[in-house]
């Protein structure tokens, strides 16, 4: 971490694609280094908000060029916040299987949330107005 | 970088070597289409060799599982070898380290099958 570093929030409007995904992982790990994160935080955040980013892109806007992904990294030294929003119906957070359930081990997919949640310290989904999700996802160091 | 697989045989049993990243998009596509393959083919043996892969995110997870169930439907078995830290820790925190045999040297892996 930089002596000087203080604070730093960076706001940004994304594609729904999968660049944007790639886009999004590397501003929130450029933004934890300069934060003085240490390498095994920075591989938390990175899978966090890649795993988030998706469900935005593909899941929430479903690829829709028209619509947008919101996403807002905020930085003070000790703490990341990530907050990112898309412009779909809605998601709730708590209704979606635990799949680490032994009926659900094998399923293919429904595992994002797990690591989003595994990975941060913090990490709460809120609906949209006037519709979408918001999620907000804290990393404190370890 | 993406992830870059290739394969190699060694006795009766398919080792895939992949390295990268396997995440959605083409890396994990890639993965699919590797394990679909050599099905077709009846290589149904398989041990994947992760020692390269520095990254796996829920979707390449989901590859995995799916290399796993579709290999037991068709009578074989799909084994890891070699996890990094990272992807030890999202086999724990999925709890697929139930599911998987793992093993951390090839040769180990390999007499497994016999």
């Amino acid at each position: 971490m930089s002596a000087s570093f203080e604070q730093e929030i960076e706001e940004h409007n994304l594609d729904s694609s999968l660049e944007s995904v790639d886009l999004a992982e590397r501003a929130a790990i450029d933004l934890a280094c300069k934060a003085g994160f240490g390498e095994d935080d920075q591989n938390a955040i990175s899978m966090a908000v890649r795993e988030c980013m998706v469900n935005a892109v593909a899941h929430g806007n479903k690829y829709n060029s028209r619509k947008k992904v919101y996403l807002k990294l905020e930085a003070v030294p000790g703490t990341l916040v990530v907050t990112i929003g898309d412009e779909g119906d809605g998601f709730r957070g708590e209704e979606v299987p635990d799949p680490r359930a032994p009926e659900n081990l094998l399923k293919q997919s429904g595992r994002g949330l797990l690591l989003m949640r595994a990975f941060m310290d913090e990490c709460e989904h809120t609906m949209r107005v006037p519709h979408g999700t918001l999620v907000r996802m804290l990393k404190r160091y370890s | 970088m993406s992830v870059t697989i290739t394969t190699r045989q060694v006795g009766d049993v398919t080792v895939i070597d992949a390295a990268g990243r396997i995440i959605l998009g083409e890396g994990s596509s890639a993965f699919r289409d590797t394990i679909k393959d050599l099905v077709t083919k009846g290589d149904k043996r398989i041990l994947l060799n992760l020692s390269e892969v520095s990254y796996i995110d829920s979707s390449g997870i989901g590859e995995l599982v799916s290399g796993f169930t579709t290999l037991s439907n068709a009578g074989g078995r799909l084994k890891l070898l070699g996890l990094t830290k990272r992807v030890h820790d999202l086999l724990q925190i999925t709890k697929l380290y139930t599911v998987f045999e793992v093993f951390d040297d090839e040769a180990t892996g390999l007499a497994s099958f016999n």
